[in-house]
């Protein structure tokens, strides 16, 4: 369980992140909303434990964040960050498999679990080529194939890990983007906690147990996504009109931006 | 799905994996240790005296007993074999801390020459010869033929640290602050040294060139032991820090969430460095390109793993150094070119054609 509790951060005088609550259950796919500024990566750093929160704390069943050390964290929890640069000529199967946690296994069981993952996020075939040769997308899956070995090579059980991924779609194709977030399902399936932060509310909609939307550093809606997805919530923290309605079959919220409304046009009517 | 796919794949290969460079790191690790070897037995024979080192060797293993006032025996134990291990503890020490600050930078441009670590650990030797001996002169007496390395690995970890406190804001490394800042760093040292030299008229302190080309020529059994302490161990520690240098490669918050105490191995790789480049300066002056080279040709061949680059890049450096020695004592017999005349040579046509070649891969 992750317990974030009246955490905030300050940095100068600007707070990124107002005092928050927030808990994390296993199994849930927890997915964080909001314009761009809104802290939602801030708030996915303190709760990785990346940044200290200036005010308030996180703990991990019951254990501020700050006692345990990197290694114990490591079992528990694996994190995607936005974005990463490789300078050294690295097989994607020797970044792969840096994921996997010392104790796991022989080195053939770290190949073989590397060479599996790869699999998973249909990055079958490129072990051999060479990281830097890879195009943006395929770099971006191959590091979640990094963090689900981390994840998957740790001996705790599913129900005691948590996987954060900061917008782990942003550069994938429609297919991968459905994909990655079918691979964060069945890791929630397994008991496995996931924070996500996606930009497209549609996919969010779609594959969110729980819909968190931020502005200016708070959280203003918690919830199932049909509840947090409203035209108001929508025109109120994004600044745009926009057609909500619901996909038939799986009973989801979708999202329908009004191109002609403006909703806050006023910047636009300046110009022209 | 995760777990479906992964309970099947046991069966599927239990060899090499595709992109896995593992076994042919562990093979290469073999060669070059045989390759150190096979150099060193080899540069025993060569210099500007004719000796069949095998021979006396053979000899002496043999139980025929050594005339230890022979000629060939003074030659060979008093000063060619000093020199020999000294040649591959110094090459070894340089290239190793190439790849360690090439870890800890991030960035395959960094070498301790380069950079201006070698440079600060010369300046605080030859400050400790010129001003110690004046000022202080218990200092040397105290430590004895500790005085240099000591002071050298001084030097050597203020620049390491100053230099990774420049380039580094809000724990991402600029390679190109990294750079400017390390030859303004190394400029600056070897002004100041240059200065320290010229004023100085201590015996002791040979000429400017011993410190700004080096040279493996006072080679003796007791500076061999002055240096060892400080370099072995840095030689041991690698399987401690491979895997985390691996992970920092990838950035300072991914190595964390993966495990790695971050701030403990930057500490510890900064004190490795500093240790192996000052004590490697302090008996053997600044050696370039060592650092550089060494673990750029082994990447092309094992990979960035530095597991195993580490000790392959101890090996190779070693045997390079040696085969750069046997070239400067004897290409100009009976006079002596400085090593780091040949290794600039060597290294830096080198150096410009791994940048050419790998024009894409190197960015600043």
């Amino acid at each position: 369980m992750f317990d974030m509790h009246e955490a905030g951060l300050q940095i100068g005088s600007a707070w990124l992140v107002r005092e928050s609550t927030l808990r994390l259950r296993p199994g849930e796919l927890t997915v964080i909303v909001g314009p761009n500024g809104a802290g939602k990566s801030t708030l996915l750093k303190m709760m990785s434990g990346e940044m200290r929160p200036t005010t308030g704390f996180v703990l991990l069943r019951g254990n501020d964040l700050r006692t345990l050390d990197a290694a114990y964290l490591a079992g528990r929890r694996a994190v995607l960050p936005q974005s990463s640069h490789l300078s050294f000529p690295f097989t994607v199967l020797e970044v792969v498999r840096m994921g996997v946690l010392p104790g796991y296994g022989s080195h053939a069981d770290d190949n073989d679990l590397a060479l599996a993952i790869l699999d998973v996020v249909d990055l079958q075939g490129f072990a051999d080529r060479r990281f830097q040769t890879l195009s943006g997308g395929e770099q971006q899956r191959a590091h979640l194939a990094r963090v689900l070995c981390q994840i998957h090579s740790s001996p705790q059980e599913a129900w005691d890990k948590y996987v954060f991924l900061d917008e782990p779609v942003s550069s994938l194709d429609l297919k991968h983007q459905v994909q990655v977030m079918e691979v964060a399902r069945e890791c929630c399936r397994q008991g496995t906690g996931v924070l996500a932060i996606l930009h497209d509310l549609n996919l969010a909609a779609l594959f969110a147990d729980r819909l968190i939307m931020m502005q200016d550093g708070c959280c203003v809606a918690d919830g199932p996504p049909h509840a947090v997805i409203t035209p108001d919530r929508v025109a109120e923290v994004f600044g745009i009109r926009a057609l909500v309605n619901t996909s038939p079959p799986a009973g989801r919220p979708f999202v329908l931006p009004d191109a002609d409304g403006k909703a806050d046009g006023s910047a636009v009517d300046r110009i022209a | 799905m995760v777990n479906s796919r992964v309970a099947t794949t046991p069966l599927r290969r239990r060899t090499a994996a595709p992109g896995d460079r593992q076994h042919l790191a562990q093979l290469s690790i073999i060669v070059l240790f045989c390759v150190c070897i096979g150099t060193a037995v080899f540069s025993l024979s060569v210099g500007p005296v004719a000796i069949d080192g095998f021979a006396v060797l053979r000899n002496w293993l043999g139980g025929e007993g050594l005339d230890a006032v022979s000629r060939d025996a003074i030659v060979l134990f008093e000063i060619r074999m000093p020199r020999i291990l000294l040649g591959l503890l110094v090459g070894g020490a340089l290239a190793a801390s190439g790849a360690m600050l090439q870890g800890l930078f991030r960035n395959p441009l960094a070498d301790p020459g380069l950079i201006g670590v070698s440079a600060g650990a010369a300046l605080a030797a030859v400050t400790v010869i010129v001003l110690g001996d004046r000022y202080f002169p218990w200092l040397r007496e105290t430590l004895s033929i500790f005085a240099l390395p000591t002071a050298a690995i001084i030097g050597g970890l203020l620049t390491t640290w100053a230099l990774y406190r420049i380039a580094t804001r809000h724990g991402q490394t600029s390679t190109a602050t990294m750079l400017l800042a390390g030859i303004a760093i190394a400029a600056l040292a070897g002004a100041l040294s240059g200065i320290l030299v010229y004023v100085s008229t201590d015996q002791q302190l040979r000429d400017l060139t011993f410190w700004s080309l080096g040279s493996l020529g006072g080679a003796t059994w007791q500076k061999l032991i002055a240096a060892v302490p400080f370099v072995l161990p840095v030689f041991v520690l690698f399987p401690l820090i491979g895997r985390g240098l691996n992970a920092m490669l990838l950035g300072d918050s991914p190595a964390t969430h993966m495990g790695v105490d971050v701030q403990v191995l930057k500490r510890l790789t900064i004190v490795s460095v500093a240790c192996a480049v000052g004590a490697s300066v302090a008996v053997s002056g600044v050696i370039g390109f060592v650092g550089i080279v060494v673990p750029h040709l082994l990447r092309l061949i094992i990979g960035p793993d530095n597991r195993f680059l580490i000790p392959a890049c101890i090996l190779l450096g070693g045997a390079l150094l040696l085969i750069a020695d046997n070239f400067a004592r004897t290409i100009v017999t009976p006079a002596e070119l400085p090593i780091g005349i040949v290794t600039a040579l060597i290294g830096a046509p080198f150096f410009l054609w791994l940048l050419l070649r790998q024009k894409g891969l190197i960015d600043v």
